[in-house]
């Protein structure tokens, strides 16, 4: 402990990937850049261990991809960080504090969102009703107004305000899940397979869009995605996920060339 | 329309505008049908209409319609717990034969006015007491969708076994005896305690005696019954429309997405859970009153299944829907004899489940709406598909963005 506290002097060790704040210095809410960090986190269901001793992290104003073969425990990951899923063993800091045992929506309270690997819209309602759910949390009068209409613009959805969800195409009702999401104003916004069945026009419309949150109004995000070509556009850093545990953490392009990976990407093993 | 007629300024004074406008932001939105001023011109001539039905059709027929007024907040206690939030509940009846059993042993304990508005306050509590208690064991059980149906029916068939088994002496509580299978007879009117000096005021209003006795008979329980409904019904409407009702419709369509939204589902459900409780309450207690008797075939499966029906047919995603189902159908049933009025009733529900799955109600004001754009766009030639040409849809956007 007091070695690591002793290395902790500055920069120079935020900088450093592979050296994490240790819970004692996060509890204590000392200045720090991690926004979240897990530490042995374990989940089993039953005989199965979906997450393995995961130890995670994102600064604040990240864009970190997860990748990783079917299995490989991603959504697992996340459901557990936005409380879904209690986990076995281990433990959730989130901004110095431990919010392991905190409930679902009290995480959500102190900034973390999520879109779901299925896209979830309100179905019945229309668009603007959708967007007012997580907008009226926190705004009111001219101001909620204000946020519910710039969400449905950023959504590219200006003009279908009326429309109820179900009526939407996959790829709009992607793009409204995520205005939704982002429309709590969070710091941390959890994106599950975000393009999942999408053209690549409405590929790129997304990866723009998550570009200019991250840079723009500083979210950082986690985003777990198959496709390589759309991380590469949008991602810093990408953590690979196999068999429950991280398996490697690089920037986009070693992971690409790494036969390792490769290997667990097309069955190997 | 009102929302334009409000929204130019120019064709009605300012303080009408506000009035106009306040209605709108209180009683309009997406989650109930009509919010236009032809809406509410209809509503105003409907309840004008029923309110002198005791005059024009005498005081027995409007003391015969009256439980089917009383019914209509069974019915729309349901529309809210399951119309809106989601929750299918068979146990309605149950806190409906609850707080009716209440009132009956408090006020046949306590005969006197005062002792009947305790009667009154006391047993709404009671009914909502009981949903408190299993909506919580339900919702933080981890009890989801069709368990909570099968539970709130179980609960309320062995209250039906219970209640059943209640006669004899040792089931008496003071003045009130149980009755078991029989039920238990002689409960009193509801009574308003008027002081006598209050009474002296109202005399040349009619007012004689003190306390008001709101008796079948004279069809003062029948105009009673009426307002009280009105008053639910704006208040629901209120209700559904804020942003608590959106919650609520939020947590019906898809709870796990609401949670991430970063609100408590749990807390939710029960809250409305609790609140159609006290209601389905209420409508016990005015059922009591009203045959001054209540027996355990209140927690009959049929009677269980009465409202379910009532409120499948009008369109359970709507209080007007829940509303007309609930009245139109315990109306025809009670006039239909026999064992017909359960063939028709049932028909009527495989007609509605098949063909209008979202219930009468939506479906003409449907018709109505298509009719009445049809009709526009003929006369003025607008193009198709503009918002504006949509009542509901512009008074929401005027209104409530």
């Amino acid at each position: 402990m007091s070695d690591a506290e002793s290395t902790d002097t500055g920069d120079d060790t935020r900088m450093d990937p592979n050296i994490r704040q240790t819970p004692a210095e996060l509890a204590t809410g000392d200045r720090t850049d991690t926004l979240l960090q897990t530490e042995d986190l374990v989940k089993r269901f039953g005989g199965f261990t979906a997450t393995d001793s995961v130890d995670f992290s994102v600064d604040e104003g990240e864009l970190r991809c997860l990748i990783g073969p079917n299995g490989a425990g991603k959504s697992t990951l996340l459901k557990l960080i936005t409380g879904t899923h209690a986990p076995s063993e281990g433990s959730i800091y989130y901004d110095g504090t431990d919010i392991t045992d905190f409930q679902p929506e009290d995480r959500i309270k102190r900034g973390i969102s999520m879109k779901f690997q299925v896209p979830s819209v309100y179905g019945e309602l229309s668009v603007r009703e959708n967007v007012r759910l997580p907008v009226q949390r926190f705004a009111d009068g001219d101001e909620r107004r204000r946020l519910v209409r710039e969400a449905i613009e950023d959504a590219g959805l200006a003009g279908k305000e009326d429309v109820p969800a179900d009526q939407l195409s996959h790829g709009e009702q992607q793009q409204l899940e995520i205005g939704m999401a982002a429309a709590l104003d969070p710091d941390l916004l959890l994106l599950d397979e975000p393009v999942a069945g999408l053209s690549v026009e409405e590929r790129r419309e997304i990866a723009d869009r998550i570009t200019r949150l991250n840079e723009e109004e500083g979210i950082a995000f986690v985003v777990i995605e198959h496709d390589t070509d759309f991380v590469a556009e949008i991602a810093d850093e990408v953590t690979v996920l196999h068999q429950g545990d991280v398996f490697r953490e690089a920037p986009i392009e070693d992971i690409e060339s790494d036969p390792e990976v490769q290997r667990i990407y097309l069955g190997g093993e | 329309m009102a929302a334009e007629t409000a929204g130019s300024g120019s064709a009605l004074p300012r303080p009408v505008v506000a009035v106009v406008r306040a209605w709108q932001r209180i009683f309009h939105g997406p989650n109930t049908i009509g919010n236009s001023w032809q809406f509410w011109a209809g509503f105003a001539l409907a309840v004008a209409a029923l309110f002198s039905y005791p005059v024009l059709a005498g005081g027995y027929q409007a003391s015969r319609f009256a439980l089917f007024i009383v019914y209509a907040f069974l019915g729309l206690s349901l529309s809210v717990v399951w119309g809106y939030a989601g929750i299918l509940s068979f146990g309605q009846v149950a806190f409906f034969g609850v707080s009716g059993y209440t009132f009956g042993v408090v006020a046949l304990n306590f005969d006197t006015p005062f002792g009947i508005l305790g009667a009154f306050a006391g047993a709404v509590v009671a009914g909502a007491a009981l949903s408190f208690v299993l909506g919580y064991f339900m919702f933080y059980g981890g009890v989801r969708d069709v368990y909570v149906t099968i539970i709130t029916l179980v609960v309320t068939l062995v209250l039906e076994t219970f209640m059943s088994q209640t006669a004899g002496d040792e089931w008496t509580i003071g003045a009130a005896p149980l009755g078991g299978f029989n039920g238990m007879p002689g409960i009193p009117e509801l009574a308003v305690p008027v002081p006598g000096l209050l009474v002296q005021l109202l005399g040349p209003l009619g007012v004689e005696s003190a306390p008001i006795v709101l008796g079948a008979g004279d069809g003062t329980f029948y105009r009673f019954a009426l307002a009280l409904l009105v008053l639910t019904y704006l208040g629901l409407r209120a209700l559904v429309n804020s942003d608590y009702g959106r919650v609520m419709v939020a947590v019906r369509e898809d709870e796990d997405r609401t949670r991430m939204f970063g609100y408590d589902v749990e807390r939710v459900k029960l809250a409305v859970f609790t609140f159609g409780g006290a209601l389905a309450g209420l409508a016990g207690v005015l059922y009591a009153a009203w045959g001054n008797y209540v027996s355990p075939g209140v927690y009959a499966l049929t009677f269980a299944s009465l409202p379910v029906i009532w409120v499948s047919v009008g369109g359970r995603k709507s209080l007007l829907g829940a509303l007309v189902g609930s009245i139109a159908l315990a109306f025809a049933s009670n006039s239909l004899v026999g064992e017909w009025a359960f063939v028709i009733i049932g028909a009527l529900l495989l007609v509605v489940v098949l063909f209008l799955p979202r219930g009468f109600v939506p479906a003409v004001r449907d018709m109505a709406l298509f009719a009445w754009r049809t009709a526009r766009r003929y006369r003025s030639g607008e193009p198709e598909g503009s918002v504006s040409e949509n009542p509901e849809a512009a008074a929401d956007a005027e209104v409530t963005d």
